[in-house]
């Protein structure tokens, strides 16, 4: 599987996300600087956390205009896997591809544990390595990720099983909407989520859950 | 002549921290008055927290050697080797006045700080730590300084992108009106990519990099060698702001410039700014140098040379560029959207010339303002030490379960989670041990090997008798890397102390520093780095005296790793290094009897290397199922942390001992392991051969911690009253 990272200006679980991609597939992703106007053609392009621009004026609301986001929505268009974690969830809603917003926390604080996730799709080409209902461990680690949406896009995302994940057994650390975690968009190609699937790969991290993701779309690429 | 607008009178160079005979030794240094700008910047050079004229001294007494030293203290950071041609490169450093004037910001701009000593070498941090003390809980300012300063440093350390993975959060009264803020980077880097601030060569271009310089923190390191009085929030204005978004891109462009072969010399510019790494580059490097301000990016407009050279505006470095490079280097730093000017160039006259709008403002001799600042022996007298008490003097409890529930559930020995779930503990995923257990460790990434990593001090123990409290903190730190399973290898401290001009906290700082001294040594464990924080007094009251050591150390392979918590039920718990019996001083005496008195405990460096070598060994021999150092609180506590933190009981057999003297005395050099069912009586043995006193305790198991005679305690309710106490006292429940 080939995959792509894309380094913003303040990004910093890029090497995070290499480490994971070349541990789990294989195979070393591409790094595509923000400036970039074209991601090599790849099946798996990757919004990793940090913070971006400093998450000044909103989360992710600068990357979303970078040169290289452009091709990323290309790309998306025409059925390339995009996965956005943490900040790169905020930057994939901030660009459009995704519907809702993140939030500050609840309680107003940045928040790094552990905590529970419920696989609520089992049917995507990133959770497909999960039971459906499986809940894993998985960490988290920001400061806005308290989901929000209008009713009706969260009764479409509810009713399309576009929920990927759920915060599970009371663990919701930001007072997301429905306990969400993570959400797809309607062709189920892209997916954004707070959690940091992967920080937890190998026995150092003292767990395996986060591999799961990165097999489901090793495997979906094989298929 | 200079010209000179503002008339230089004694009041005036009071007010910038000089003393009349400091005052007369720069006329006689220059032979003429300074100008406004000279006088500022022998301000910003010859204080205490640049100069170290009060401290020099004793530092000097420390030892700073070693097989494992490459770079000791006077760069940026320390550097140690850690084999296959890697360096580990660290530091600790205060940043307490800031920090109690504007904490978030103070403290912000302290992890930024310590972030560009570590990457300023060529190192990439990989591990932050730090040492908080606030005042008691009570106290109305105590509660704001916690939010501000734990939200400051996870605002900057997170956004930066370095896991924080451990560190202490500590409360009493003397800190009511001095917190003090310790920030600890460590960083990764080649052996032979270490950049130093030496300045070679002459003619050579002078270049500043990243943020442009604007008006915040003139005067920073000035206010921060003062007491403070009620005069301090006129003091804001010296404390700078922090951009960590800025410092990211520094980090990345800084280490892509030094792979370009660019860089001759680089110093980042911390406290006195433009002023301070301009002077350190030419006079270590025996070189002049030139300052065009005019060429200076600035944020504000009509700024001053005054201002320009004691500004303190974060994220930016000097360099010693290499002149056919230039094309090169300015494009990384285009590619970082950051600035980069050259600013000046590199001479052979000794000078420190300063340029703006055409006039010479400045013209100064560069070595006597940097290397050959003034220096001081202080008077200092022998601090006064307390009586031991005798552990028959010592009252017991009625109910043992309950005082190790009221201890474990203090402001000082609660669980620090509320603080440490702020901080990003797992970025760049290498965290292998996160705060709550001895020590944090992070892997060095593709190896096997991983570094070990403590802050320790005691500050009561200090207070009672500093010299036994410095070798106290050095031994502390020693054994909680040794409880991990690593070599302890070298140690960064951060000496924070009163005004130094009263004998008394002279005293106290002289012992401290030759308590340090002999354990290092006996412990071969020399200090790299440091920096040293005077003046930490409110209106005549000083802090406890607070020497926080930062020990590091190296696990050859991170699979061999000890952690505190009981694994599985019928290990066998033992302790090492014996019952003991001193509760002088002790956490038992001060939380449940009001009582900080007494001689604090002995320590017998002999024992604490012969006990530490041999649990370290088992460590590594893969005989030892959990491991925990004994400090604060003794036996108890340590059982107590054990337990939660496995969340399973144990059953101990107190024989022949005194309850609550066994439980709660804090002798040194001891220990607390768990090893396989059946495997204790080899342990015992192995530790007869090798001279250490090994008693057998119990075995793991149950849900409650059962302490025979003394009664039981059940792990839920020593959990519920740990996990307690910090969210309640910061007033929320997290969602």
């Amino acid at each position: 599987m080939r995959s792509a990272v894309v380094l913003f200006p303040g990004s910093n679980r890029d090497r995070d996300a290499v480490a994971a991609l070349t541990k789990v597939t294989g195979r070393a992703p591409v790094v595509v600087w923000h400036q970039d106007t074209t991601i090599p053609d790849v099946d798996l392009i990757v919004l990793p956390g940090g913070f971006s621009y400093g998450d000044y004026l909103r989360c992710g609301a600068i990357a979303a205009r970078s040169p290289a986001m452009l091709d990323v929505a290309r790309k998306a268009e025409a059925g390339v896997r995009v996965l956005g974690v943490c900040n790169g969830f905020q930057i994939l809603t901030e660009a459009g591809l995704l519907p809702g917003v993140l939030m500050r926390n609840a309680n107003l604080r940045f928040v790094c544990k552990r905590v529970k996730l419920k696989v609520a799709n089992a049917d995507t080409d990133f959770t497909r390595a999960y039971m459906q209902g499986q809940v894993i461990d998985c960490p988290v680690a920001h400061h806005d990720g308290n989901y929000f949406t209008d009713p009706e896009t969260l009764a479409r995302l509810e009713g399309d099983g576009r929920v990927a994940f759920r915060y599970a057994e009371g663990t919701n650390p930001n007072g997301s909407l429905n306990d969400i975690a993570g959400i797809l968009n309607e062709r189920g190609n892209v997916l954004g989520m707070m959690p940091h699937p992967e920080n937890l790969i190998e026995k150092l991290h003292g767990g395996l859950d986060g591999r799961g993701l990165f097999q489901s779309v090793v495997e979906s690429v094989a298929a | 002549m200079l010209r000179n607008d503002i008339p230089i009178t004694p009041e005036l160079v009071a007010s910038h921290g000089l003393k009349p005979d400091e005052y007369r030794k720069i006329l006689d240094l220059i032979g003429r008055e300074p100008t406004f700008t000279e006088l500022g910047i022998f301000s910003a050079m010859w204080n205490e927290h640049c100069s170290y004229k009060s401290s020099k001294k004793w530092l000097k007494t420390l030892p700073t050697t070693g097989d494992k030293v490459i770079i000791g203290p006077g760069e940026n950071a320390g550097v140690i080797d850690i084999g296959d041609g890697q360096v580990a490169v660290f530091k600790m450093e205060s940043h307490n006045h800031p920090s109690y004037i504007e904490p978030y910001q103070g403290a912000a701009t302290g992890v930024g700080g310590i972030l560009r000593d570590v990457f300023t070498m060529g190192a990439r941090p990989i591990a932050a730590m730090n040492a908080l003390r606030f005042g008691e809980p009570e106290h109305p300012k105590t509660r704001h300084l916690v939010a501000g300063v734990v939200a400051g440093i996870g605002g900057y350390g997170n956004a930066f992108g370095v896991p924080t993975v451990g560190g202490e959060v500590n409360f009493h009264p003397r800190y009511n009106g001095n917190c003090l803020v310790n920030a600890f980077a460590l960083g990764l880097a080649d052996r032979d990519g270490i950049f130093l601030s030496e300045a070679k060569g002459v003619g050579l271009p002078v270049v500043y990099l990243g943020a442009k310089t604007g008006r915040d923190g003139v005067g920073g390191a000035t206010m921060a060698s003062a007491e403070f009085d009620d005069t301090i929030e006129e003091k804001r204005p010296t404390v700078q702001v922090g951009d960590p978004f800025t410092e990211k891109r520094l980090l990345e462009a800084c280490l892509e410039l030094m792979k370009t072969g660019a860089v001759i010399a680089i110093q980042d510019m911390g406290a006195a700014g433009l002023t301070c790494s301009a002077v350190e580059m030419g006079a270590k490097g025996d070189l002049g140098i030139e300052l065009d301000l005019d060429k200076v990016p600035a944020r504000e407009e009509n700024m001053s040379a005054y201002e320009m050279m004691l500004s303190e505006s974060q994220e930016r470095m000097l360099m010693v560029l290499e002149p056919s490079k230039k094309a090169e280097a300015e494009a990384v730093f285009r590619k970082w959207e950051l600035d980069f000017a050259v600013v000046g160039v590199t001479t052979d006259d000794l000078r420190f010339r300063v340029k703006h709008h055409g006039d010479v403002v400045a013209d100064l001799p560069i070595k006597d303002l940097g290397d050959q600042a003034p220096e001081y022996d202080r008077p200092w007298v022998a601090p006064k030490t307390p009586a031991t008490i005798a552990p028959d003097e010592v009252p017991a409890v009625n109910d043992i379960g309950k005082a190790l529930l009221q201890i474990v559930g203090s402001p000082d020995h609660s669980s620090r989670r509320w603080v440490y779930e702020q901080y990003d503990t797992l970025v760049q995923g290498n965290s292998a041990q996160i705060p709550g257990g001895d020590a944090g460790v992070v892997r060095v990434e593709g190896t096997k090997k991983a570094l070990a990593m403590s802050s320790d001090v005691t500050p009561r123990y200090c207070e009672a008798d500093p010299y036994e409290g410095g070798k106290q903190a050095i031994a502390e730190a020693w054994r909680n890397i040794t409880a991990v399973g690593a070599d302890p290898i070298a140690v960064t401290d951060n000496l924070n102390f009163g005004n130094p001009e009263k004998p008394e906290i002279m005293g106290q700082f002289v012992h401290a520093i030759k308590g340090l001294g002999e354990a290092c040594r006996a412990l071969d464990f020399p200090v790299v780095s440091g920096n040293v924080s005077l003046y930490n007094e409110t209106n005549g009251q000083a802090i406890l005296p607070t020497p926080t050591i930062v020990g590091v150390g190296l696990l050859p392979d991170v699979d061999a790793m000890a952690t505190v918590a009981f694994k599985t039920d019928g290990d066998e718990i033992l302790l090492v290094g014996g019952h003991g019996s001193h509760l002088g001083q002790s956490i038992y005496l001060r939380e449940l009897f009001g009582r900080e008195d007494g001689a604090p405990p002995p320590v017998d460096l002999q024992l604490e290397k012969r006990n530490g070598d041999f649990v370290r060994a088992a460590i590594r021999a893969g005989t030892v199922t959990a491991c925990h150092d004994l400090s604060d609180g003794g036996l108890a506590v340590t059982l107590a942390e054990m337990a939660m933190s496995g969340n399973r009981g144990a059953t101990v057999a107190l024989d022949g001992v005194t309850p609550h003297v066994a439980l709660f005395a804090e002798d040194q050099a001891r220990y607390c392991v768990t090893v396989p069912a059946g495997s204790a009586d080899a342990f015992v043995s192995a530790g007869r051969r090798a001279g250490v006193e090994v008693v057998r305790l119990g075995t793991v198991g149950g849900s409650a911690l059962n302490l025979g005679s003394a009664g039981s305690i059940s792990v839920a309710s020593l959990s519920t009253a740990h996990e307690g106490w910090f969210e309640t006292f910061m007033g929320g429940k997290a969602a």
